[in-house]
């Protein structure tokens, strides 16, 4: 068993079993479902919506060549600096170059997947430089020096009992497990952090190729003051984020709202064509956009799995995934978690290591249901199970099937066979349970559905 | 071979096969075809607006509400002056930090209070100690109850976030119908030359990221209030 198996297993076996766990984020998702169901419910048209958003989405990456170039001449016509990373360690030398150019020593971070997938922070901390992320949940995650529990909602799996905790012993603010006094401590802490801050950092939502403009959805104004005070801003963009035309906006921004937060629009959706211009009063000298691969282009060369970069990590497949619900964000151990995480680990981190994601499934459909740009999640899960199985299978699975196909194959064996299972399960109590049961995964927990008494041919004899 | 000819020649070898047309099931590769974006019938599919301008009014208010805004709908700049008197007396405003434009230079200098004035360049610390960011608008949304601002026509990137009020002084006319409206107004209005920042502001900052209990005045204001006349 590789690592990656092995701590997804622990966790799994622990969490699924904590029951306080379930309960903070069967609470936390469950008032987003209310809210989320209320304002999908208020578009006129939300099923038209869907098809549009997947057909934009499969317009802008099926010419991503062609958008990423009108994207980046519109971008540099206004004198922002385009970087081009292959990899992450390609993107991370990018950004320590700049920072090291502008002798920078504090950055500000507004919210951004893409860094934590390029592990950005470790990088940037271990070369000395101060690191705070601007994001509520991304502070407190950060604080607490742990990877961000949700891709949408970074600390939702503590309680404010917790985050008063943090805050006391990490900031020394005395403060009381009320959500406002704790918002007000980070508060207090960033606004200095802001005016100080030489570089301000963020991701990106969307990409206008036609415009050559940055999108920035947010809710807190941390992304907005990321953007406006310091005097050099970067901003890193996996190749994905992509639409054709500006006013793709006035669908997507609802979209990813609503899915993301259950939000009708989220507070401050901000477009970002340039560096301070002639004229302006305030903003960055200084924009450096970094375009990262990150082996997005490997995913787009599989046409069956090529909508999986269509996805505009609102989390609304993580949100309704029983698995997710029940294991957890850390389990994964991955960037991006849930049915989306387990559908691209594979392929941006390796198939033989990550495989396992896609069989932490009940492929009950949940997530291509409520993916607001139609990926078909589920399938994708299929899809990477086959893979891995025409790539490398065991000799034991290979044994299996093989066995199963020779009997099946075969009416009168099977005929025959048949009642020596249930024969054979009289016997199966002796062992069920216990570590050398073969089916010890299941029986360890559940009691083995009992065989029929009679097939359904020796029924349909019978019954004349 | 720079790393953007490499990145491109992949993203060129990648897309040779095409992929299936969204929501067949991979049955269908028809698409890319169309001559009309997808989106651009946006306006059917989203939540549905009044057509007369009171119901949009009266939609943008509603909106208000649910986003804990505060929206006053007024008939002149003098009835907006004597409100704004109002809220600077019973917040105890003191220094407030605004832009040159038609509608702040005639109501705002009624408040004699120290002002600074965010586009002839500002200190930060100074701004952060304003009572009050007071600025124009680009347009107001029924829709979705935002205010749209850009840092050419408000004073900038920061006045709009970073004093804990944001006060909005808008035109009855300035009122759009929904977001496709809103798009259709920027490129109209910038086409070929954007203001480098443009953002919806729908409400007052806000965090749900403990317990997703909602707080107001995460990072931007904590107040956001809407003068209509």
């Amino acid at each position: 068993m590789t690592a990656p198996v092995q701590q997804f297993k622990r966790q799994a076996e622990v969490l699924t079993h904590d029951l306080r766990h379930r309960e903070i984020i069967q609470t936390a998702l469950g008032k987003y479902a209310v809210v989320r169901d209320k304002n999908r419910g208020a578009f006129q048209d939300y099923q038209s919506a869907r098809q549009a958003a997947a057909e934009t989405k499969w317009e802008a990456i099926n010419h991503l060549d062609k958008h990423l170039e009108q994207l980046v001449s519109k971008l540099e016509a206004r004198g922002t600096k385009v970087h081009w990373a292959s990899t992450g360690d390609q993107a991370r030398e990018i950004i320590q170059k700049i920072l090291r150019e502008k002798k920078a020593r504090s950055i500000i971070k507004s919210k951004a997947m893409t860094s934590e997938e390029i592990h950005l922070n470790h990088a940037l901390e271990e070369e000395g430089f101060e690191v705070v992320e601007s994001d509520l949940g991304e502070f407190i995650v950060q604080l607490k020096k742990e990877t961000p529990y949700h891709i949408v909602f970074p600390a939702m799996h503590l309680t404010r009992g917790e985050i008063r905790d943090l805050f006391n012993k990490e900031l020394a603010a005395n403060a009381t497990d009320n959500p406002e006094e704790l918002t007000m401590v980070a508060r207090r802490v960033m606004r200095q952090k802001y005016i100080t801050a030489d570089i301000g950092f963020t991701g990106a939502n969307f990409a206008i190729a036609e415009t050559g403009m940055i999108s920035i959805t947010e809710n807190e104004g941390n992304a907005r003051l990321t953007a406006a005070l310091p005097k050099t801003m970067i901003t890193l963009v996996g190749i994905e984020k992509v639409l054709p035309r500006l006013e793709d906006l006035a669908l997507f921004l609802p979209m990813l709202a609503t899915s993301g937060t259950g939000q009708p629009l989220t507070c401050y959706n901000t477009m970002y064509s340039g560096p301070r211009q002639p004229g302006e009063p305030d903003g960055p000298e200084e924009w450096h956009v970094v375009l990262l691969d990150n082996r997005r282009s490997e995913l787009l060369a599989d046409p069956e799995q090529r909508d999986a970069l269509h996805c505009i990590r609102c989390g609304a497949c993580l949100n309704v995934c029983p698995i997710f619900r029940n294991v957890g964000g850390h389990t994964y151990g991955t960037t991006y978690s849930g049915p989306i995480g387990s559908v691209i680990t594979p392929h941006l981190r390796g198939l033989d290591e990550w495989k396992h994601l896609s069989y932490s499934s009940s492929l009950c459909g949940a997530c291509t249901e409520t993916c607001p740009v139609k990926i078909d999640l589920a399938h994708h899960l299929l899809q990477n199970r086959r893979n891995s199985v025409q790539k490398k299978s065991s000799p034991a699975w290979k044994l299996g099937f093989e066995l199963m196909n020779f009997v099946f194959k075969r009416p009168g064996f099977y005929e025959f066979v048949a009642p020596l299972g249930r024969a054979a399960q009289k016997l199966h109590p002796m062992i069920a349970g216990k570590a050398f049961d073969p089916a010890f995964p299941w029986t360890k927990t559940r009691s083995a559905p009992k065989i029929a008494k009679q097939t359904f041919k020796e029924w349909w004899r019978e019954r004349g | 071979m720079s790393e953007r000819e490499k990145i491109l020649g992949r993203i060129r070898d990648a897309l040779v096969v095409k992929a299936p047309f969204p929501g067949n099931h991979g049955h269908d590769s028809r698409g890319g075809s169309s001559v009309v974006p997808p989106s651009s019938r946006a306006g059917e599919w989203l939540p549905r607006v009044d057509d007369s301008p009171d119901g949009q009014l009266a939609a943008f208010a509603t909106n208000c509400v649910d986003l804990k805004a505060d929206f006053f709908l007024l008939n002149s700049a003098d009835e907006v002056k004597a409100q704004l008197q109002k809220l600077a007396a019973a917040d105890g405003w003191k220094k407030i930090a605004t832009h040159s434009g038609v509608l702040t230079d005639s109501i705002v200098p009624s408040l004699n209070l120290t002002t600074l004035r965010a586009d002839a360049g500002y200190d930060v610390h100074e701004m952060e100690s304003c009572d009050a960011g007071i600025t124009e608008c680009d347009a107001l949304i029924a829709q979705t109850g935002s205010v749209l601002v850009t840092n050419r026509s408000c004073g900038g990137r920061a006045l709009s976030v970073l004093p804990p009020h944001h006060v909005v002084l808008a035109r009855r006319d300035q009122l759009l119908r929904d977001l496709p409206a809103a798009f259709q107004l920027l490129k109209r209005k910038y086409a070929g030359n954007y203001p480098s920042m443009i953002s919806f502001v729908t409400g007052p900052s806000r965090t749900g990221d403990i317990e997703r209990i909602l707080v107001l005045g995460a990072h931007g204001p904590k107040r956001l209030t809407i003068f209509v006349f």
